[in-house]
């Protein structure tokens, strides 16, 4: 599996075969005796402009994904091509710290805590212009310019830019840190959790923040999350991630009107819908997530899946192309109808 | 299935376990006072699960401490009463707020009759005794006797654990009574939390935001157990949580909360389908369905939540609100009025009565 989205322009992004093992150790001299497979075997792409949602419960490797993106953790294997301003595809998971340094400027990150990922001794100003700062811009007239521009573009009002950040609400703040990440233009962002410490009201704004700005800037999102209607809500496409593997990559649409996973229907099942007309299915997924040190035989899920044959046990099925566009990684995808409702 | 409210769980005939009325609490700090629960009123039935719902800084949490009379100094209970009809051989009614948190009273309560479910298990749990250890020590603080009257022996209290945790489906209960809570999983975890809040029968569980910290499947169980703890027991339940999804499946009667005050309340049917105040149907507005329309632009609430040394003037909702009348919602605080058959706002929308001042 090499694409999967045919297109003529490389995509921005092109994760292949991404892995990320962590040593186990044990005993006085750290003997490795095995490995957490956090992320194993991962591959996706991602088309400029476009925002791809990356969901699945805590561990399943969907942090570590980001981060081998940005290059935050080296990963064990694999490739992340990244097709730069200039038109040349280059491979993020090997480059050298220097030439990465260049490319850190197009690929941001915003954060899911909003109140620890700014520092509170430095105003508003120095908070927002510290990556222009590293990036060569020493004059502080152009900072403060480039500083009101960026507080005005996600809704703040400039004055603010004095202000230390404890005098502003968790919104505010998410704000901030959205003006901070766009401070050198990027063009590929990677929102881990953005909204999930918002309030409800508060996140609506957010969300309808990062569309306006993506479709003014071109930019591209990944956008992960464990929120279901959040990614709904702003994904063109979503991947369904489960103890380190990719189960389910499709559109948006596609994979809420018709998820070829059973993990992906049970996710989806368990939301609880804000509607008490509407009940829960009686049929909850049992156990629970298994450990990536340790993974099942065979298919991942399917000491919880409900389908479960023989075949599941003993042969890990691969992700494979069910409907154009839609892949996943069940050996009886096509058989099985799965709906919300199911 | 969402419940279908019973007589029990709707009736407004059936005295209430708990009444709240016209509860105030406020924290005193230096900066200035912080009216945390303003005027806060509602009830609790038997068997019935109130929901309270709000976002950050409402309230909500303040509102169940104040129950517990668990509030940390600066904060104190300045006005109101939280009125509890005891079960004991002579039921008799008690002003939880009128009791010393520290009284032989209100530590007869805690943990007996009213007991918590807390969000995070991980920091309730001690985690240098066992969980059995712990759930043990409950049920001999304040369950001394069986029914028939015998003492209740150390060797019974861990059989009565051990039945606990196979009740709330923790599997190998025998094993997992003498595991440290640091060596449950999060759902595990908060089921042995449910377990120990369980321990003494209590009439009346509050459910402090039990799963906000787990994952979407794991909270789904979580949710279903609960459901039918609540049914098996007829526990009377006040589960807050600003999810407003999990209210629709768990409450049977919803209290919306607001900077401290109760803008809505009413049966679940209708805080969903016929929302009255401005402030419920934003927010019922602004959440992302799972099944709308994909990546439009969401409804919101104007502005932010004010700072609490900041409320402003009138109604607390009223800076933010898109139906507000000028020259009244900022002059005067509505009051909370029944606004249909079982509902109650408190929005001059509907009426034109002002809490005194």
């Amino acid at each position: 599996m090499t694409s999967i989205t045919a297109e003529i322009v490389p995509p921005l992004l092109d994760v292949r075969e991404l892995r990320k093992y962590f040593p186990i150790s044990k005993g006085c001299f750290r003997r490795v005796v095995g490995h957490v497979r956090a992320v194993d075997d991962v591959s996706f792409t991602v088309a400029e402009g476009e925002t791809l949602g990356l969901v699945g419960e805590s561990g399943c490797g969907k942090t570590t994904v980001s981060r081998a993106i940005l290059r935050a953790i080296d990963p064990t294997a694999g490739q992340v091509l990244y097709r730069t301003r200039e038109g040349k595809v280059v491979d993020l998971a090997t480059m050298s710290g220097a030439e990465l340094k260049a490319l850190r400027r197009e690929i941001q990150m915003i954060f899911q805590d909003p109140f620890g990922s700014l520092n509170p001794r430095m105003t508003l100003l120095d908070n927002v212009g510290e990556p222009l700062l590293v990036n060569g811009m020493r004059s502080r007239r152009e900072r403060t310019e480039r500083v009101a521009e960026l507080l005005r573009l996600v809704g703040l009002r400039p004055e603010f830019m004095h202000r230390f950040p404890h005098a502003f609400s968790g919104g505010q703040r998410q704000r901030i840190g959205i003006a901070r990440a766009l401070a050198t233009s990027p063009r590929l962002l990677v929102a881990d959790e953005p909204v999930s410490a918002l309030d409800v009201s508060v996140q609506a704004q957010v969300l309808n923040l990062l569309l306006e700005l993506q479709s003014r800037l071109r930019l591209t999102f990944i956008f992960v999350a464990h929120d279901l209607s959040v990614v709904r809500h702003i994904s063109d496409r979503v991947a369904v991630m489960y103890v380190g593997q990719l189960v389910e990559l499709a559109p948006t649409e596609a994979v809420f009107a018709r998820p070829r996973h059973p993990y992906t229907a049970a996710l989806m099942r368990a939301v609880p819908v804000p509607d008490p007309r509407i009940a829960v299915g009686d049929a909850i997924l049992k156990g629970e997530v298994p450990s990536p040190a340790a993974p099942p035989s065979g298919c991942y899920f399917h000491p919880r899946c409900r389908f479960a044959e023989d075949r599941c046990r003993r042969e890990a099925p691969l992700l494979r192309e069910v409907d154009p566009g839609h892949f996943a990684r069940c050996h009886f995808a096509e058989q099985l109808s799965l709906s919300q409702a199911a | 299935m969402p419940p279908i409210p019973t007589a029990a769980e709707s009736g407004e005939r059936i005295e209430p376990l708990l009444s709240v009325r016209d509860l105030r609490v406020v924290f005193e700090l230096d900066e200035g006072t912080v009216r945390a629960v303003d005027g806060v009123s509602f009830d609790v039935r038997p068997g019935q699960v109130v929901g309270i719902v709000g976002e950050s800084g409402c309230g909500k949490s303040v509102t169940m401490k104040a129950i517990l009379q668990l509030i940390e100094t600066p904060g104190r209970i300045t006005r109101g009463e939280i009125l509890y009809r005891q079960n004991s051989t002579r039921p008799r009614v008690i002003d939880l707020a009128r009791l010393r948190p520290r009284g032989a009273l209100m530590r007869a309560l805690r943990g007996a009759e009213i007991a918590l479910i807390p969000q995070e298990p991980m920091a309730a749990f001690s985690p240098v005794h066992t969980v059995g250890q712990q759930i043990i020590e409950a049920i001999m603080l304040h369950a001394s006797r069986h029914p028939d009257g015998r003492a209740i022996s150390r060797h019974d209290a861990r059989a009565m654990t051990i039945e606990l945790l196979r009740d709330v489906g923790i599997s190998m209960p025998e094993q997992r009574v003498d595991a440290y809570s640091w060596q449950l999983s999060g759902g595990l975890r908060q089921r042995a939390m449910i377990a120990m809040a369980l321990s003494c029968r209590p009439r009346l569980l509050i459910a402090d935001e039990p799963t906000t910290a787990i994952d979407v499947t794991t909270q789904a169980q979580i949710l279903a157990l609960l459901r039918e703890l609540q049914r098996k027991y007829d526990t009377a339940i006040i589960f807050i949580t600003h999810d407003l999804g999990v209210i629709a499946q768990m409450a049977h009667y919803v209290v919306v909360m607001y900077l401290g005050s109760v803008m809505e309340e009413g049966p679940v049917d209708e805080i969903f389908h016929a929302p009255k105040h401005p402030y419920t149907k934003a927010l019922l507005r602004s959440i992302p369905s799972l099944y709308g329309e994909t990546r439009t632009t969401l409804p919101v609430i104007a502005g932010a939540l004010p700072h609490p040394f900041n409320r402003p003037a009138g109604c607390p909702f009223q800076p933010r609100c898109d139906q507000v009348i000028p020259q009244r919602c900022a002059h005067a605080v509505p009051r909370l009025q029944p606004v249909g058959p079982r509902q109650q706002a408190s929005c001059f929308l509907y009426h034109d009565l002002a809490k005194p001042a």
